[in-house]
């Protein structure tokens, strides 16, 4: 019984470990790419102030000679991971501002709006997905696929454009797009669990709904709609674009669309890789809390 | 062939090949049935409401409406199969030929793919998209923006392929053939990519409307098809200043025709689905 405690815990330490070192390979490679694609975008080296007439030719010179340090792609990258190291994300091209300073600001509004549009969509579909499988009417099991088709139809950008115009919270155009996902999907491993021999024999035994939910449906569907939680915090977040641009949010998703839309390439660079970083947490604590989730007999 | 076992078509199935064909028709035959154009500006009639003469009435400057919904609809349903297409070669190329080479170059694909999985699709789309110029003719905007999408839209698709790669490179038949003294790309070409025939048409069928839904959100945030070329992601645009659904109606008409033909490649590919 210890011998067996002490393997499970080591499996799931290097299970953890593997999962940062990935993480940092991930996160390094795609910082990387990041910055391959800023240095060779066009207009790179392209500097407004080249162009002002009030500065002289050694002013001008200068400036230059600033950038000049930004030409090679890998000491590029190497700067800007020393900033990065030193808690210096550089600055924005566009709002002039420290991009450390702007990211403490927006992600709070983020984090609210993204987590309780999550929050409200996992409520709606897991109540809709479990009594859809509980009751098995036809009708009800049509509503439920028909309102999910529907918004899955419907461009995230639209349901944000929706909200605005019946002065809806942000939160709830997230919690619309990402509803269909996680209906879906959880109906589908519910009636798959339900339909597991054991399940079928306990109902016939005449045990309570409750209780073959509790004790014998969340176990088997439990781990894979974990898995799911992780994903849609991606799915979350990129649907907090359109909602906070378009429904005047000051959060991540809106700093990123304007700085697209200014071209401000360092920042939007930071975001993405910020907002990977997130995604692939939640979905390796999601990996980590399946396993530690699924049954020893299974493991062992 | 393995699974090429051709499927029934049901009638929900079949109706919904029929409202494809149907639109994919009609925004064909845009230049004979709104023969002035999608740009040209009736000066004595703007924000007019649905006439004879405008069956969707005009926009803030004038332009036909009906006509820039044909012009819109045939933008975006020609170049979501092509953004499709350039994703699933794309697909084929990493994730099946990683699949069929195996070890180093299987795992070195599968970090590749996770890497562009991990980002969420949206930042990555306007981050890529503003890399490059926002200022451009219409017609660049349009091959810009779906160009993207195509090379970018290959992850998925690509970690599929290489699954059903990885499990043929395995099968008893390319085994034989391997025996036989048959060896790379013949026996790629002849064994390994036709049997991957139906993995590569559902990938490219489930792309085409997740690349009208790119499009379409791209348009709406201002980073998708450049004025006055229409897309359902301009259009869609147009619902910013709607202030009612009951004073403007017709105005929801670009929406209510994108949601019919998600519905259908909904219905159409829910085989599609099945079957990957």
């Amino acid at each position: 019984m210890f011998i067996r405690k002490t393997l499970r815990r080591k499996a799931l330490l290097s299970k953890i470990v593997r999962h940062l070192a990935s993480i940092a390979a991930l996160v390094l490679l795609g910082g990387l790419l990041s910055a391959t694609l800023v240095r060779l975008a066009p207009g790179f080296d392209a500097d407004e102030r080249d162009l002002d007439p009030s500065l002289n030719a050694e002013s001008v010179r200068a400036l230059r000679q600033s950038r000049a340090g930004e030409q090679h792609i890998l000491s590029f990258y190497a700067g800007y991971l020393f900033g990065v190291a030193h808690g210096d994300l550089g600055t924005s091209h566009a709002l002039g501002q420290p991009v450390q300073n702007l990211l403490r600001e927006r992600w709070p509004v983020t984090v609210r709006v993204a987590g309780l549009g999550l929050l409200l969509a996992w409520l709606a579909a897991s109540a809709l997905a479990f009594t859809a499988c509980l009751w098995r009417l036809p009708a009800y099991e049509i509503l439920g696929t028909t309102l999910s088709g529907a918004f899955l139809c419907i461009p995230a950008a639209v349901l944000a454009l929706l909200s605005v115009i019946l002065n809806a919270p942000g939160y709830l155009a997230i919690a619309l797009i990402v509803f269909p996902r996680i209906y879906r999907y959880s109906r589908n491993l519910l009636a798959k669990a339900y339909s597991l021999p054991h399940i079928i024999a306990a109902r016939a035994r005449g045990l309570g709904e409750v209780r073959i939910l509790a004790w014998h449906v969340l176990p088997v569907a439990g781990p894979e709609m974990i898995a799911l939680a992780g994903v849609t915090v991606s799915i979350a977040l990129g649907a907090s674009i359109p909602v906070e641009a378009l429904c005047g949010l000051p959060g991540i998703g809106q700093l990123a669309w304007q700085a697209a839309l200014s071209r401000d390439l360092p920042l939007l660079v930071n975001i993405t890789v910020l907002v990977t970083l997130v995604t692939l947490l939640a979905n390796s604590g999601a990996d980590v809390m399946t396993y530690m989730l699924k049954p020893r007999e299974e493991l062992a | 062939m393995l699974g090429n076992r051709k499927r029934p078509m049901n009638a929900a199935r079949k109706l919904a090949c029929v409202v494809v064909l149907a639109v994919c028709a009609v925004s064909l035959a845009a230049n004979w049935l709104a023969p002035a154009g999608y740009a040209k500006q009736f000066r004595e009639a703007p924000s007019a409401p649905p006439s004879r003469q405008h069956l969707l009435g005009t926009d803030e400057v004038g332009r036909d409406r009906f006509a820039r919904v044909l012009y819109g609809t045939r933008i975006s349903l020609l170049l979501a199969p092509a953004s499709a297409l350039v994703s699933t070669v794309l697909a084929a190329l990493v994730g099946g030929l990683a699949g069929y080479l195996g070890g180093i170059w299987l795992r070195l694909a599968r970090g590749f793919t996770d890497l562009f999985l991990s980002l969420p699709w949206l930042f990555l789309l306007i981050t890529v998209r503003a890399i490059l110029p926002l200022n451009v003719s219409p017609l660049v905007s349009v091959l810009i923006t779906f160009l993207v999408l195509g090379l970018l839209g290959w992850a998925a698709s690509a970690r599929v392929l290489s699954t059903s790669a990885d499990a043929l490179r395995n099968s008893d038949f390319v085994l034989q053939a391997r025996a036989s003294g048959l060896h790379g790309s013949r026996l790629f070409l002849v064994h390994v990519l036709p049997n991957l025939k139906p993995v590569l048409y559902a990938q490219f069928w489930i792309s085409i409307p997740v690349f009208i839904l790119s499009e379409a959100n791209l348009g709406i945030l201002g980073l998708g098809v450049a004025e006055p070329l229409p897309s359902w992601g301009s259009l869609l645009r147009e619902l910013e200043g709607l202030i009612s659904f009951r004073e403007e109606p017709w105005r929801l008409v670009p929406l209510l025709l994108l949601m019919v033909v998600m519905t259908s490649f909904q219905l159409l590919l829910s085989n599609q689905e099945a079957s990957v």
